[in-house]
């Protein structure tokens, strides 16, 4: 199997009124394992649908290593689909279901047997061969629809939401394996899906979606560390994000430091950047929670631009492995609560509990603020 | 003395038997007491002036025996298989572009109308559209197609024509109800696979569309079978069927034996097919029922046994 590069050029697609894809353009490398995120109704399975052949795009085009590909039916494209439900046929077997495009083809007995237990053993169902789809659980039921995807050695893969429908630890370990199987058949892998730990955990690149345009592509690091919109910062991960002005900019090391003024903190904050920014200029400034550090006595690193505000914890909340912290500033009551995450590491070294309304200072370098540039609000 | 306590199952069973009394006496009087008259009058002598005499006699079947009479038999049996042919052929996309349709409820309204209507009516209504100089020829003269009227009328083909216009709905309804259940992803599916446009419906959509086909099938083809009124009015002289033959044999001839004895055919024929129907919905539950872990598990368990022996 080979994967292809796929091409998507100024694709437009409307439902009456509603623009489900607005001029959208994206390259998929070849091989590469390529996110769709977004909210439903982000227009993610609208594109998905126009690469397999169900939808057709009312301007622009979809292109296979630069070859055109929209005027080919869905049957003779290079791409196969794992559908949201699975879509198993429930009249048939789990042979049969991943046996039926070779039968399309009128392969040989024994050509079939021998695919369809290779790509039974891929994906462990070989106990299960003659069950019906409606004896299999969701599991089950979604790895015959990867092997029955895979079994025409497709270029492409489209995963239309496949891990949606199953329970989380389920999702964790499928997630897993799809990757494995994704290094073995080094196909492009085109995978839809609103939830982005999913994305960030398998993608090569992600396409971060909001009503029918791409907002962002990147690595999940430049997605998640450097969010290019507001929505982007706000639906990938938890963080805090507020506007701001540019009040002055000097040169800092390599980069600039930026001091912005944050009218809903009532304050000031130092956040460096690689560009120098405009006095006057308008910016989103976010911080990740996880980068705040949450202690109750006054931070003692002088590092510069150490921002530094004081509040009261109004809701921990512990998962185990970390506690979030969401603390109300005291210079700025109005202001909404801070979030500030704090990972547990060994016992010993974690440090004094921090429980409900004490008092606490918020602190994180400059480096680990952001300025979000396209404000898209 | 000690109170007599029914057990809830026993009482559910009594209360069901008394709800069914009044169903059981509609059936029994109405139905099933008709019917035992048919088969007893079967196997009677003809009256002389109509009705019978009561003595056992084979004379009726005997009568059935005759060459003029299979072709009859012949001529419905085609005509009947042909029609419901038709009838599930276009009933099938007609039943799709409904579960597709945004408009549902008028789209099941449409079909519905016609039934309002007297069916003589609209076989009237038929007549005045094909006739020699019926709307259809008028028109095709007027545009210039023809010279002068067609016989479209009074043969074979307007029977079949007039009895799929009143048996399509019977068709229509079954298959949109199982086609709106259909999962049209399932399609998708197929052609993401490979499978063209026809190949996707025929091996994915029909299988799992087998029960509203057979029922569109015999909604269809029983009334059809037992139609009278239809050859009747639109057919011509080589165009009748069972039914006329049962007309002719109680209004003209007065021979009710013989008019029973066809009877019994026709509803021989509709057990036929009653039962073949129920016999498909057993297989389909017991088919689903085979599906269950716990009967695959039995099924592993005895596999392993006989692989012991």
């Amino acid at each position: 199997m080979k994967g292809v590069e796929v091409t998507v050029d100024r694709v437009t697609r409307s439902y009456g009124d509603f623009k489900a894809l607005d001029d959208v353009s994206v390259t998929i490398k070849r091989g590469e394992f390529f996110s769709l995120l977004g909210p439903s109704g982000c227009g993610k399975t609208t594109l998905l649908r126009i690469i397999a052949g169900f939808d057709y795009p009312d301007q622009g085009s979809v292109l296979f290593d630069n070859k055109d590909i929209l005027p080919i039916p869905p049957d003779k494209r290079q791409s196969n689909t794992i559908f949201q439900t699975y879509a198993l046929f429930p009249h048939l077997t789990v042979y049969e279901n991943i046996a039926f495009p070779l039968r399309l083809r009128k392969l040989g007995k024994e050509e079939i047997d021998k695919r369809v237990k290779h790509y039974v053993h891929m994906v462990q169902l070989d106990d299960h061969l003659y069950k019906k789809p409606s004896m299999l659980s969701g599991g089950q039921k979604q790895r015959v629809a990867i092997a029955r995807a895979l079994i025409n050695e497709p270029s492409v893969l489209l995963l239309d939401e496949p891990l949606s429908a199953l329970d989380a630890k389920l999702r964790q370990n499928l997630l897993v394996e799809l990757d494995d199987i994704h290094d073995k058949v080094g196909i492009t892998f085109i995978y839809v899906t609103h939830d982005q730990s999913e994305a960030l955990g398998v993608s090569d690149r992600i396409a971060v979606m909001d009503k029918g345009k791409i907002l962002q592509i990147g690595s999940p690091y430049e997605i998640y560390e450097a969010p290019a919109t507001r929505f982007v910062a706000q639906f990938i991960g938890e963080t805090n994000i507020f506007s701001c002005t540019v009040l002055s900019c000097e040169p800092f090391e390599n980069e600039y430091m930026i001091v912005v003024d944050v009218p809903a903190l009532g304050t000031t904050i130092n956040v460096p950047d690689l560009e120098p920014q405009e006095v006057g200029s308008k910016f989103d400034f976010t911080v990740r929670p996880e980068k705040i550090r949450v202690t109750l006595n006054p931070p003692r690193s002088t590092a510069a631009g150490l921002n530094v505000f004081k509040g009261v914890v109004e809701e921990p909340v512990y998962s185990g492995f970390q506690s979030k912290y969401y603390v109300r500033l005291d210079d700025i009551p109005t202001a909404p609560l801070m979030k500030a995450f704090k990972q547990h590491t060994a016992f010993l070294e974690d440090g004094p509990d921090i429980e409900w309304k004490d008092s606490v200072y918020l602190s994180w370098t400059a480096v680990d603020g952001y300025l979000v540039k396209d404000v898209d609000q | 003395m000690k109170k007599k306590v029914l057990k809830p199952a026993k009482r559910e069973q009594l209360l069901g038997m008394l709800y069914s009394f009044p169903m059981g006496i509609w059936f029994t009087v109405f139905f099933t007491v008709p019917l035992a008259i048919i088969i007893l009058y079967s196997f009677m002598k003809r009256g002389l002036y109509g009705g019978v005499e009561y003595s056992f006699t084979l004379e009726a079947y005997k009568q059935m025996i005759n060459p003029s009479f299979a072709k009859v038999l012949v001529r419905t049996l085609w005509i009947s298989a042909f029609s419901t042919i038709l009838c599930v052929l276009i009933a099938i996309p007609v039943g799709y572009a409904m579960a597709k349709s945004k408009h549902q409820t008028l789209l099941l309204f449409l079909i519905i109308i016609p039934f309002w209507t007297n069916s003589l009516i609209r076989i009237y209504a038929w007549i005045s559209i094909l006739s020699t100089e019926g709307f259809l020829n008028s028109l095709l003269i007027r545009l210039g197609i023809v010279k002068e009227g067609l016989h479209l009328i009074y043969n074979n083909g307007s029977v079949i024509l007039v009895l799929v216009y009143m048996y399509l709905p019977f068709a229509i309804l079954p298959l949109f109800t199982t086609i709106d259940k259909f999962d049209f992803f399932l399609l998708d599916a197929a052609r993401d696979l490979g499978a063209t446009k026809l190949e996707s419906i025929v091996k994915v959509m029909f299988p799992n569309i087998k029960s509203g086909l057979s029922t569109a099938f015999i909604f269809t083809f029983i009334p059809i079978f037992g139609a009278y009124t239809v050859p009747l009015l639109v057919g011509g002289k080589d165009s009748t069927m069972i039914g006329n033959i049962i007309v002719d044999q109680v209004s003209k001839t007065r021979n009710w034996p013989l008019a029973s004895a066809f009877s019994m055919i026709l509803t021989i024929a509709s057990l036929i097919g009653v039962f073949w129907m129920l016999a498909s919905a057993q297989r389909e539950a017991a088919a689903k029922n085979k599906n269950t872990p716990q009967a695959y598990e039995q099924k592993v368990r005895a596999h392993h046994r006989r692989g012991k022996r």
